[in-house]
């Protein structure tokens, strides 16, 4: 249905274009004209397309609400008794025989006619949507193509829809980052009134399985995050100390040592790392690393438990060596060439000049870098969901298995969702702490990083 | 150096684990028999209707084939074992057979039929066989009857295709993906026709209109920021606005595209004005003199210089996002979907979500397929990559 309205509206548009381009050649060829002809074209065209697309989206966004509205108030009381969660289950069992779904049927009959009242509706809605959109085209369509005139500024009128839509498309970064923010709140402040936040923030228990019956053990399920973060910050340590030198070294080495011809090369074939989806990695890590890492530990006597935190923190760590190097790298070349000739001038050697030279004199930006590499580390979700443990673990043993924001994310919203379940709701309450956690990471690092990079401008 | 040495080593080791376990999907291996299209198995008339011939009992017709083939097994426990060496397509296989060629009832052929995965791993070396029949994937009967085959000459390997045509399957010898590769592609399409047109409107606003503020100031921050989000935050989002608030389907290319343009939006901005800073501002100069309005400035001088460089950007997100997962398993893509997507409004898969899902499944026959998944997923990054290199190179200008 949308799609055809869709198409319809379009076509017009492109009518309404060669038609208002026509009578503007029309005019033009009697005498001079104010605008080109194609400006009167496009104008046409916006005017006809964009209010009656506005619509439709409007349209579509809204019409499922207010048709629920609208049933819910032909029910019978019986149905203003069920709970919330119940309510929802009948509204849904509507839906599905409104749309006609095979194998479905109710044995409620007031489910049956409401499911009739739905159809009904939708049948109207329909029509009414068709109605108001193409009627809505074609009237602007026609009032526009009144204003193809001889002294009518067409380009302006163009011009200005085009500085205000790429002005709305700027803001579309803010309003992401609204909306993060405001999901991210609305749905942990839900989450917050089910569990105490002191129980969230300070609890060292971590375990978000409800029992089904209520007379089983743990039904409450228990939601203390300290295990969940130590997981993260111990698999993003074992990460950076992996990471970190190696980055480090290499960056050195690209910006001091390499031979061009090798740099090329190099440079290249490590940033091809960085392009690895990072579900390969994970694979990587469980069907390579970690059999290889327990293996190992079992050689020399130690007790590795199949998912550790090293082998997923290791895998975590080739995949940011590259990132760690490219930054550093810049970092290390924007440091002036006066510094190294001046220590060259003192008699200093290359590997002298660096250690006391360049790496003190780029160290804050070096700082930025590692800061936004443990935000990555942090907030990197598949190497750990396939190589790292489920259950929460407070342990600081790297050969024992933890978990991480990231998998507690994965593992809460994967299967049945159910928006007044503290197990689902937890997933936002982890993942708001996760956004600020980087964000401060990021903002620390980003500032550090320019203020460096003023300091030698 | 050592670093350096290092951290390619890490790659290499990467490809080669994924390369080497992954190359032998590619091939399928296939027993031939010998099927009688006897009508009496079939219990129809030798000129049998279309619509009698859909309604035979397939199954039973290839079990039949199969005792006439091997008349020592008698025991039910041996001659399931026996069927169980096949692939469960097999009646599937004679039915499409039959179906086209009507003419095959009442004769015989030679069949290559599709063997299970176990054998398949067996013959392939995939899985150990010189060990304990308790933790061998086949028993020692069924290896003893492989062996016969293998004598015999029986024993054939096929190229894969259905590996890139067929959807996913819970038996890994017909598992394919098709379905994850129609699905990466819409959610390319809608991440695309979503996030560049607006990625350099936006680019263009701020590199050229934007006056001096604080709200410029704040969008530039907020760009910044928002590029270093961890992804799975934008899966919360698309579950908690696109899903819940706006109510668009689950699990669809359209909603998991619309979460991917938003991911990208940041790299296309950050590619694009740098590709319009690069644009020397004598040109602006020079057509602003001649004069055009500073639309036609932009549309006819500026864009189309800048074009390769925002292409490039573009590129590089949308192979970002090829390779994105976490967000997408949020907003549902992991159901198991047979089909393969038509539209953007189906339910899809995407395949770094398969190879995730490949990954996280216990049968061990599906070891392969992941890797194979990888090199798939692969060989799309390096392409894009590549084409992206190409046109930098290609337009590259120095002013």
């Amino acid at each position: 249905m949308t799609v055809y309205l869709v198409t319809a509206v379009l076509l017009f548009s492109f009518g309404g274009f060669f038609s208002a381009r026509r009578k503007a050649h029309a005019l033009r060829a009697s005498g001079p004209i104010h605008s080109l002809p194609q400006y009167h074209g496009i104008r046409v065209a916006l005017w006809c397309a964009v209010p009656a697309l506005l619509i439709l989206l409007a349209w579509t966004a809204f019409e499922p609400r207010v048709i629920e509205l609208l049933v819910r108030s032909y029910l019978p009381p019986e149905f203003a008794n069920l709970s919330e969660a119940e309510a929802n289950l009948v509204m849904m069992e509507i839906r599905s025989l409104a749309a006609g779904t095979f194998g479905i049927s109710s044995d409620q009959a007031y489910v049956e006619d409401a499911a009739e009242v739905f159809r009904s509706f939708q049948k109207i809605s329909d029509y009414a949507m068709t109605v108001s959109v193409m009627s809505f085209a074609i009237v602007a369509l026609l009032w526009a193509r009144t204003g193809v005139l001889r002294r009518y500024r067409a380009r302006q009128s163009v011009e200005r829809s085009f500085n205000v839509f790429i002005f709305l498309s700027s803001l579309i970064a803010i309003l992401t980052t609204f909306a993060i923010v405001l999901s991210l709140l609305f749905e942990s402040f839900k989450f917050f009134e089910l569990v105490p936040l002191t129980d969230f923030l300070f609890g060292l228990d971590w375990n978000p399985q409800i029992a089904i019956r209520e007379d089983q053990g743990a039904s409450s399920g228990a939601f203390g995050a300290i295990p969940v973060f130590a997981g993260t910050f111990l698999i993003a340590l074992v990460a950076m100390l992996v990471a970190g030198p190696i980055g480090l070294a290499s960056a050195i080495y690209f910006a001091e040592y390499a031979h061009p011809q090798v740099r090329n090369f190099a440079k290249p074939a490590l940033e091809l790392l960085a392009g690895i989806p990072t579900v390969v990695y994970g694979f990587f890590a469980a069907l390579t690393v970690a059999p290889l890492v327990r293996d190992l530990g079992i050689a020399i006597g130690l007790e590795v438990q199949a998912r550790s935190a090293l082998a997923a923190g290791v895998v975590m760590g080739v995949m940011i060596i590259p990132f760690i190097s490219s930054l550093a790298d810049d970092v290390i070349n924007a440091v002036p060439e006066s510094l190294r000739e001046g220590s060259y001038a003192m008699g200093a050697t290359q590997s002298e000049t660096i250690k006391q030279v360049i790496i003190p004199a780029a160290l804050p930006g070096i700082v930025g870098a590692f800061l936004l590499a443990i935000s990555r580390a942090i907030g990197e979700t598949m190497i750990v969901a396939m190589a790292a443990g489920l259950n929460a673990n407070l342990t600081a043993n790297p050969l024992e298995n933890v978990t991480t924001v990231t998998v507690q994310i994965v593992v809460a919203l994967i299967g049945d969702q159910e928006f007044d379940d503290p197990k689902t709701l937890s997933a936002f309450a982890l993942g708001l702490a996760l956004f600020v956690i980087t964000l401060i990471l990021n903002v620390i690092a980003l500032t550090i990083v320019k203020r460096y990079r003023e300091q030698y401008e | 150096m050592t670093g350096v040495v290092l951290a390619l080593a890490a790659v290499s080791f990467l490809l080669v684990t994924i390369f080497s376990s992954g190359y032998s999907a590619f091939w399928r291996t296939e027993i031939a028999l010998t099927i009688e299209f006897d009508p009496k198995l079939m219990k129809v008339e030798p000129d049998a209707t279309f619509d009698q011939l859909q309604q035979v009992n397939y199954l039973a017709l290839f079990r039949k084939n199969l005792e006439r083939a091997f008349p020592e097994v008698t025991a039910r426990a041996d001659r399931r074992e026996l069927a169980q060496m096949f692939s469960e397509s097999a009646p599937d296989l004679l039915r499409e057979m039959v179906l086209a060629d009507p003419g095959l009832v009442g004769a015989r052929q030679v069949v290559s039929v599709l063997a299970s995965s176990s054998v398949d791993m067996i013959t392939k070396g995939n899985a150990p066989r010189d060990i304990d029949e308790a933790r061998r994937v086949i028993s020692d009967q069924q290896l003893r009857w492989l062996d016969r085959f293998d004598e015999s000459g029986l024993l054939g390997s096929r190229f894969n295709s259905d590996f890139f045509t067929s959807g996913p399957s819970r038996s890994p010898e017909l598992a394919g993906l098709g379905g994850a590769i129609a699905g990466s592609a819409l959610l390319l399409l809608v991440t695309l026709l979503l996030s560049f047109p607006v990625g350099v409107a936006a680019a263009v606003y701020l590199e050229e209109y934007a006056p001096q503020n604080r709200l410029s100031e704040i969008i530039e921050v907020n760009i910044n920021n928002l590029a270093a989000v961890p992804s799975i935050i934008f899966g919360l989002l698309g579950l908690a606005v696109v899903l819940n608030f706006f109510g668009l389907p689950r699990g669809t290319p359209l909603v998991g595209g619309i979460v991917l343009s938003l991911m990208t939006l940041p790299t296309i901005i950050i590619a694009s004005r740098a590709a319009l800073k690069a644009v020397p501002p004598s040109i602006r100069d020079g057509a602003l003199a001649m004069g055009a309005s500073p639309m036609q400035v932009m549309f006819h001088h500026v864009l189309p210089l800048a074009m390769p460089g925002m292409l490039t950007g573009t590129i590089i997100g949308l192979a970002q996002a090829l390779g994105e997962t976490a967000p997408l398993l949020m907003i549902g893509m992991f159901a198991f979907v047979a089909d393969i997507p038509g539209s953007i409004l189906d339910q899809a898969s995407a395949l770094p979500v398969q190879i995730y899902l490949w990954a996280e499944s216990s049968e061990r026959g599906y070891v392969e397929l992941t890797a194979a998944a990888i090199m798939v997923i692969l060989v799309f990054l390096v392409a894009m990559n590549l084409l992206a290199v190409l046109l930098r190179k290609k337009f590259e200008r120095r002013w």
